[in-house]
């Protein structure tokens, strides 16, 4: 009886959590139980599940992509420049990031694959070089609308309406954002679910060698992992300067260590512990409605962060004991 | 040492998950004794003695020492009753960059039990001695990493004489050695013996059981069937314990009709574990290629499978050239292999038995990038019938079969790609002997289909039953080549051992 509770709250511990939470929110103040707020927070965490996406795919080959914060802050400013600087037509504002992303992508899998630099070594060094070459780019400036340029001309281009929609719009009244985030979410799902390449990635994470002795091509599928991982940051950046409308450098910094947390706390989710997508969207979802909670309760901004590497350390302490129980 | 202890285990039942792994069974150990621990895979002699090194706990019975009760939760416990154990993977019990000394005398390093610096004059001579007790040469200030296998068993054993045990356990530990590192350990464990220690032995070769023993307790289904004195006892008696009925035959040979060079390699090489093979083998041909264990049968069965990659060297399958740049390449190629260690390469434990028998065949199975589930379940049903795997279902994690049904497994996966030529690295490798008929049938099976089989072994009766052609394998080169029924043990045994040919 004892063990068949305690079964029951590995599985479902992490949605309880979740459930408590908002019902005790609810209760505290009566605005975060809207349909306002709630799709608020949903917009809220639609740049950081793009993110947590990628890293859930280089998790589950059982590598790692520090560069993808890096990655959004290169996608954002890519795109913001597109526009502004050069006044380009949408399709090329969305494609050259995306594009961007799977070349990272690419880089990443090259050093970690063909060099053999440890994942996390390899994409750290990546991270460095992304954030300088954004950096580079703008020389450090904001892009933003009728920003004036070195030689003393307006900018020619700006934000246009329809990359701001994507960022800002709201379609049956729903943002957009969520749409695509919840869309996304079950793709990506039924990927790593119905799918050859998905099942062999999973594979590789299980176990690399017995893979690489079924027959799996280990190299191909981790840099389809790695490819994913850059351009689902790069979908992030490009989400983060339509719903601010302004390419701001470093910006998707913060959004690396987010994505890594809602990965993490996903873990404990249905007692995966591995990574999975679905896991991932809750492990952003509980974040979202902490913060979101949080400044409801006006509390100082600075107490987030410790609040949520609190939620991430219960999280990783359920998996973990749970992993352990079931090994013994 | 210590006075002859006397260990009892009384009743012990143990379940997984609702199914009974031990219903009620009885050992004992004495000091001064070697007790063998017999049967099948699956019978429950690893469950027994994980509840006796403190790794699981039993659900019901009790432990007594020397006429006590004691409680025994975990492997903290046991080593406080000088219960100790000798695993398989003995890497997992050694730092690899220390010192002979430093890893034996590691427990007295761990404890604090030396007060203030560390004298390691005294420390390498105290080794020494632990070592000239147990009659081993090994000098104690190499690292652990230079050792060969049989060394680090060695190690180990020395290093649990400094931690006070009485009672030893030893878990295969002469599967992976070579006849005369066997034979080493088997003088230790005699010197272990009249020191008043208790050992367990368990091993599947029956024959170094009836020269090492002085009991022997037969293991089925969760319960002990046999208990006798070694020499009161036979090899047919144990055998028929073990599987419950008699053994008709252990190896049938089935007649293939055989056919054209299939699998075609010159001068296959690498390092100096391959120098320079050339093999061929023929559509429905078994080939055995034996040898004692480092001769570089693994290494060569990974070369031809495109694990490793060759220094030099060229493999073909009907007489097309085969680009060995990884295994994948092979599998597309009709090159398959069941690889030694089935546990970390054959098989995908955490998956379930479905999944790992479509893993190579998924391109065929899915649409657009989506697996077709009927398909795969239709799959994974018909091949478990074909090889007789015992699952309850073929969604179980593949982790909680017996180790002879994991390696069915491990086979399955390639019985329906189109495989024409198939490795196997020691297929029986710590399986039961219900489990290794299996696998004899299954390979007779293939090369009846026109498969061509290179078998590699080191169980040379292993090879004199099931191939139509014996290749001794000895330091990385092909030394000698029998045809079926012209060899025997011993001529094989010498050409294995590096013997030259009689003129």
């Amino acid at each position: 009886m004892k063990t068949r509770v305690l079964e029951w709250l590995f599985k479902y511990g992490a949605l309880l959590v979740i459930g408590l939470i908002i019902l005790f929110l609810s209760i505290m103040n009566k605005n975060f139980f809207t349909y306002g707020n709630l799709t608020d927070i949903l917009r809220s965490i639609s740049i950081v599940t793009f993110v947590a996406i990628g890293v859930t795919f280089s998790l589950t080959v059982d590598g790692f992509d520090l560069s993808v914060g890096s990655t959004v802050s290169l996608s954002t400013v890519v795109a913001a420049a597109l526009m502004v600087w050069y006044n380009q037509p949408l399709w090329i504002v969305i494609t050259v990031p995306i594009v961007l992303g799977a070349v990272i992508g690419l880089l990443n899998s090259f050093l970690i694959v063909k060099v053999r630099i440890p994942d996390l070594l390899a994409t750290l060094a990546m991270m460095y070089i992304i954030s300088g070459v954004h950096r580079t780019f703008t020389k450090g400036y904001t892009i933003y609308n009728n920003m004036q340029l070195t030689d003393g001309t307006t900018a020619p281009g700006k934000f246009t309406e329809s990359f701001l929609w994507f960022g800002q719009g709201r379609w049956l009244g729903v943002p957009v954002p969520v749409i695509l985030m919840v869309l996304t979410v079950i793709a990506v799902h039924l990927f790593f679910k119905y799918t050859r390449w998905g099942r062999q990635m999973h594979f590789i994470g299980g176990n690399e060698e017995a893979a690489r002795l079924s027959g799996v091509r280990v190299k191909r599928i981790r840099v389809a992992a790695y490819v994913a991982s850059g351009v689902f940051a790069a979908i992030g950046g490009i989400l983060l300067a339509s719903r601010i409308g302004t390419g701001q450098i470093d910006a998707g910094a913060p959004y690396l260590m987010e994505a890594v947390a809602a990965v993490f706390v996903g873990y404990s989710v249905f007692a995966a512990g591995k990574p999975n997508v679905i896991g991932t969207f809750f492990g952003a979802i509980l974040i979202g409605v902490l913060v979101n909670g949080m400044t409801m309760m006006k509390f100082q901004y600075y107490v987030n962060d410790i609040i949520k590497g609190s939620v991430l350390v219960l999280a990783l302490a359920v998996t973990f004991v749970h992993l352990s129980r079931r090994r013994s | 040492m210590s006075v002859i202890g006397h260990l009892q285990m009384d009743n012990i039942g143990k379940s997984f998950a609702g199914v009974p792994a031990l219903k009620g069974v009885h050992f004992d150990i004495r000091g001064g004794e070697i007790h063998a621990l017999l049967g099948a895979n699956g019978a429950g002699k690893s469950t027994l003695m994980k509840i006796l090194s403190g790794a699981y706990t039993a659900d019901s019975g009790q432990i007594i020492i020397d006429g006590k009760p004691v409680r025994v939760q975990s492997p903290l416990d046991a080593k406080s009753y000088g219960i100790h154990c000798i695993y398989q993977e003995v890497d997992t019990a050694l730092v690899p960059g220390l010192t002979v000394a430093e890893n034996i005398m590691m427990d007295k390093l761990a404890t604090g039990r030396v007060k203030g610096l560390v004298r390691w004059g005294k420390l390498f001579k105290e080794a020494e001695a632990v070592l000239a007790r147990l009659g081993a040469q090994i000098p104690v200030r190499k690292t652990v990493e230079e050792l060969s296998l049989a060394e680090k068993q060695l190690v180990l054993i020395a290093r649990l004489l400094t931690e006070q045990a009485r009672f030893v356990i030893f878990d295969e530990p002469t599967a992976p050695l070579s006849l005369e590192e066997a034979e080493r350990l088997f003088r230790v464990m005699e010197q272990l013996k009249r020191d008043g220690i208790g050992s367990v032995f368990i091993s599947h070769r029956l024959p170094e059981v009836f020269e090492l023993c002085d009991r022997i307790t037969v293991m089925r289904d969760g319960e002990n069937v046999l208990n006798a004195q070694a020499d009161r006892t036979d090899m047919d008696q144990v055998i028929r314990a073990m599987l419950g009925k008699t053994l008709e035959e252990e190896y049938v040979k089935h007649e293939a009709a055989i056919g054209s060079i299939v699998l075609e390699a010159k001068d296959v090489r690498r390092g100096h574990h391959v120098r320079g093979v050339s093999l061929d083998v023929k559509s429905g041909e078994i080939v055995a290629v034996v040898g004692l264990v480092g001769a570089g049968k693994t290494e060569l069965s990974r070369l031809l499978f495109g694990a490793d990659k060759l220094d030099h060297g060229t493999v073909k399958v009907h007489s097309r050239s085969v680009p060995l740049k990884n295994p994948a390449d092979a599998v597309e190629n009709g090159i398959v292999l069941v690889p030694e260690e089935r546990r970390k390469q054959g098989i995908l434990v955490e998956e379930s038995v479905q999944r790992n028998l479509s893993l190579p065949l998924l391109r065929g199975l899915s649409r657009l990038g989506f697996i077709q589930f009927r398909q795969e379940s239709e799959l994974a049903v018909n091949v478990i019938s074909r090889l007789g795997i015992k699952t309850a279902s073929p969604l179980l994690p593949t982790m909680l079969l017996s180790g002879g049904n994991q390696q069915k497994v491990s086979i399955g996966k390639w019985v329906e790609t189109k495989a024409d030529v198939y490795l196997f690295d020691e297929p029986t490798k710590g399986v039961d002997i219900g489990a290794k008929t299996d696998i004899f049938r299954i390979i007779g099976e293939l090369a009846g289909q026109g498969k061509a089989i290179v078998y590699f072994t080191c169980e040379f009766a292993e090879a004199l039953g099931i191939a139509d052609r014996i290749i001794v394998m000895y330091d990385g080169q092909l030394v000698k080549q029998f045809a079926r029924g012209e060899a025997t043990q011993e001529q094989l045994l010498y050409y294995a051992s590096g013997g030259k040919e009689k003129r």
